[in-house]
């Protein structure tokens, strides 16, 4: 057996009260991908920031070509030859594309002046050698997603990254962009490159996973060849047990009445006068239906799911009615008043406060109702917190912990929980699921079915087809702002939806 | 929850650090460990505190306020402006005169009303705080200027120097004032639906907003308390020099957020405590009493007081770590 190009070898991390990462080995080798699966709090992102120089193990080695290493930090990590891709990526967004991947190695002039027409060279070839479509004095902050992760690929490579550690990279991406980002994998691993890519999309991984690895509450289960494993073996070691047969799916109950109507809402663009970033949207959501909101990265869900909870204020225009009323939502403060309530697509930064526990971040909604000099009593807050946790399956440490510290799935439970504390009318949710692992994510479905059963209505955008299929009753599609689709859930197929979500210009737009 | 009560770790450091100081200057000096000496620290650090006290406020909720040393100028200028003056409407052919009271609280809603403009200029026309109270730091002085002429105001109602030199029960009254106020601020920020918010907005502002909290109506709450309390300082200050300098709180801004950031409060918002600031004062206000009893110059009380500032937070910063790997 040859030596592997990183080996990590019984590596153990504990943090306050959780074993993170239990006696862990890991092997990687030259150009060749391993999928590294498992549940939330699994412990991926544990051991991907132990190989990438974040956190340090408490106990075990990681060794490089046969010698053990010591990573003080990333910057270490990273002169050795291995990188890792974060989903947050660490671009800074006030640079250019050259100065980021140059950064910390510009070349200079002989009188110490950066040679920028040497950086911009450099930072072009290794572009071009991704075949990455992207001017190197482009500034990072004006990229789409997509391509600033390949600019963070291109830093990686120029840096001649040897392993390259990628966690979800295509959580954010479109299905053109997903393609063109699992093309360049091929290409690194062409080059020599080991690859450790952390996902949860199965579909991704044909043709491209040479080994997977599955994770399951801390510990490496197994690391076999790819071609060896079913998916269905491979689910049934990350849940440790039979994955649940698809939930049957109800047609929408015939509740009486309209949970939320919009007529013909309309968000101006913040900048170019006469554009808009949503178009004469008029939707309907029942009460006790499920309707899906499906879009192309950039087709306005988000945009508009924010303008109906009134965080655009003034740029909005345009009807809503809630349990046909209508209503005035110009602050998401009148939207909570109005009984709506939103789960934002960035949870960390939008959804919680990082610094807060989990029952202080449930009980913020409802503390907003309140007459804000009222007393609060940490007592009635936790029996209120708990149980509406324990009902959404949350499975963090304590209520008291801050929500920094949980998994992707825990915190959007969290944020479920805020909203349900207030007991809204109809619920948005922009993206519930993106980051969440397999079965965090169908025990999210439920809930989000046992909800609309109980009367709420649902609206919720997703850019994957398989769960909007799976869990709308009825779906609207969007494309540049505007309404360009509606289908039944119930045999529609994906390429009915694709098509109705390309853009008309779509050319014109890759290109810009 | 830790940040109800001073007993959490982190606070357990600045207060040994205090008890420390207090030891050590027991022993290098007799003056220091008595009854009336520790009286006069209460009594200097209590105007500190009185500031401080909102600027913790501004702090928690993820803003800054930088005027706070020139609204306490401007305040106390104007409360013994009027006590003195009275206020004269020649147009209209009439004259208000103040009392001690009247004058307190007139005081009161000049800083009040710097802390609205502040919150005015930051929510509505969206400058970062710094810039904003910066901007209110130059025109509160300036108004003090030309409120005074640029002289003290002078001989002013005896009652009013009860305000800043009165003692009740053995104590000083402007002790009493800010122990009542700090008791009040606690219960405000760990108690009350607000003060949960302002750790919120501090914490996420996004997130807040997006939680249907008012936002601009916190901020503008929390402004409006710091503009309120350093004016409140300033009253205290004129009253106990028994007149109003123009150059009154000069520099006082530094001092307080100094006290805020050695109590262990994150100048980036939504974390600390009242109490933190409470040792904030505290630390300082027992170092510059105990260098002056050793007759250490002023000069190196400056340099000192600097020291700390980096120490307190270099410590707190390890405190925080050991923290989170227990």
């Amino acid at each position: 057996m040859t030596v592997p190009v990183m080996l990590a070898r019984g590596v153990t991390k504990a943090f306050p009260g959780v074993k993170a990462l239990d006696n862990v080995t890991l092997r990687l080798e030259a150009g060749r991908m391993v999928a590294l699966v498992g549940e939330n709090g699994a412990g991926k992102s544990t051991l991907m920031s132990v190989l990438s120089g974040v956190i340090q193990p408490d106990a075990g080695a990681i060794e490089l070509d046969g010698h053990a290493v010591r990573f003080a930090n990333t910057r270490q990590a990273r002169q050795s030859g291995v990188s890792a891709i974060f989903q947050e990526l660490s671009l800074a967004t006030n640079l250019t594309v050259a100065q980021n991947i140059l950064l910390g190695s510009e070349p200079v002039t002989a009188l110490g002046r950066i040679d920028y027409g040497r950086m911009n060279e450099t930072a072009r070839r290794v572009l071009d050698r991704l075949g990455l479509q992207i001017s190197p004095t482009a500034r990072v902050g004006s990229l789409r997603v997509a391509q600033q992760q390949g600019v963070e690929i291109a830093r990686a490579i120029r840096e001649k990254a040897r392993v390259l550690i990628m966690d979800e990279p295509t959580s954010a991406l479109g299905r053109e962009e997903t393609q063109r980002l699992l093309r360049l994998v091929v290409d690194l691993k062409r080059d020599a490159v080991a690859i450790v890519y952390i996902t949860h999309k199965f579909e991704e991984l044909a043709g491209l996973a040479d080994e997977i690895a599955v994770m399951r509450d801390g510990r490496l289960l197994t690391q076999a060849p790819y071609a060896d494993m079913t998916q269905q073996e491979v689910v049934r070691l990350m849940v440790g047990r039979e994955e649940p047969g698809t939930a049957a799916r109800n047609e929408a109950q015939a509740v009486a009445g309209t949970a939320l109507e919009v007529r013909s809402l309309s968000l101006r663009h913040p900048i170019r006068p006469n554009d808009y970033v949503v178009r004469d949207v008029s939707l309907r959501v029942g009460r006790g239906e499920i309707v899906g909101l499906f879009g192309l990265i950039g087709a306005g869900r988000t945009e508009l799911l924010e303008a109906l909870f009134g965080a655009h204020g003034q740029r909005t225009s345009g009807e809503i009615l809630v349990h046909e009323s209508p209503v005035r939502v110009r602050s998401p403060a009148e939207a909570v008043g109005a009984g709506l309530a939103l789960a934002p697509e960035d949870r960390k930064h939008d959804g919680l406060v990082l610094g807060m526990s989990s029952r202080e971040n449930v009980a913020l909604a409802r503390t907003g109702l309140r007459n804000s000099l009222a007393f609060l009593s940490r007592a009635s807050e936790a029996a209120l917190v708990s149980p509406l946790l324990q009902r959404l399956g949350f499975k963090g440490p304590s209520v008291e912990e801050p929500a920094r510290s949980l998994s992707g799935g825990n915190q959007q439970k969290v944020v479920l929980a805020k909203w349900l504390a207030v007991g809204p009318k109809v619920l948005l949710l922009d993206e519930p699921t993106r980051g969440i692992d397999v079965r965090a994510k169908s025990d999210f479905h439920q809930c989000i079915r046992e909800l609309a059963a109980r009367g709420m209505g649902i609206l919720f955008a997703s850019s994957e087809i398989p769960e909007v299929l799976g869990l709308a009753h009825r779906i609207i599609v969007l494309s540049q702002g505007s309404v360009t689709g509606e289908f039944r859930a119930v045999g529609t197929t994906p390429d009915q939806l694709l098509t109705a979500a390309l853009p008309r210009t779509s050319r014109e737009a890759m290109l810009t | 929850m830790k940040r109800l009560l001073p007993g959490s770790a982190r606070s357990f450091q600045s207060l040994g650090a205090l008890l420390l100081m207090v030891v050590a200057l027991s022993f290098a000096t007799p003056k220091f460990l008595t009854v009336v000496n520790e009286l006069n620290i209460l009594r200097q650090i209590s105007v500190n505190l009185c500031l401080s006290i909102g600027l913790t406020l501004v702090i928690l909720a993820g803003g800054i306020d930088l005027s706070v040393g020139a609204v306490l100028g401007l305040s106390g200028a104007v409360a013994a402006g009027l006590l003195k003056s009275g206020m004269a409407f020649p147009s209209w052919g009439f004259e208000l005169q103040f009392t001690v009271c009247g004058a307190l609280l007139a005081g009161v809603l000049v800083g009040a009303l710097a802390g609205f403009a502040n919150a005015f200029v930051i929510t509505w026309l969206l400058l970062p705080p710094f810039v904003a109270t910066l901007a209110m730091l130059s025109i509160a002085r300036g108004l003090t200027y030309l409120w005074t002429g640029g002289l003290p105001i002078t001989g002013l109602d005896p009652a009013f120097d009860f305000l800043g030199s009165g003692f009740v029960l053995g104590i000083p009254l402007p002790v009493w004032i800010v122990a009542v106020l700090t008791i009040l601020a606690s219960l405000l920020t760990t108690q009350t639906p607000f003060g949960r918010h302002l750790y919120a907005v501090g914490g996420s502002e996004r997130a807040a907003y997006l939680t249907g909290l008012s936002v601009k109506k916190i901020k503008v709450w929390v402004y409006v308390l710091a503009g309120a309390l350093s004016a409140l300082a300033g009253v205290i200050v004129t009253a106990r020099l028994d007149s109003a300098q123009p150059n009154a709180g000069l520099g006082y801004e530094l001092d307080g957020i100094a006290a805020v950031v050695i109590g262990g409060t994150s100048l980036s918002g939504g974390q600390g405590s009242v109490w933190g600031t409470v040792l904030g004062c505290l630390i300082i206000g027992v170092l510059n009493n105990g260098l002056a009893l050793l007759d250490v110059s002023p000069f190196w009380q400056q340099v000192i007081k600097g020291v700390v500032i980096i120490l307190a937070v270099v410590l707190d910063r390890w405190g925080a770590r050991q923290e989170r790997l227990t």
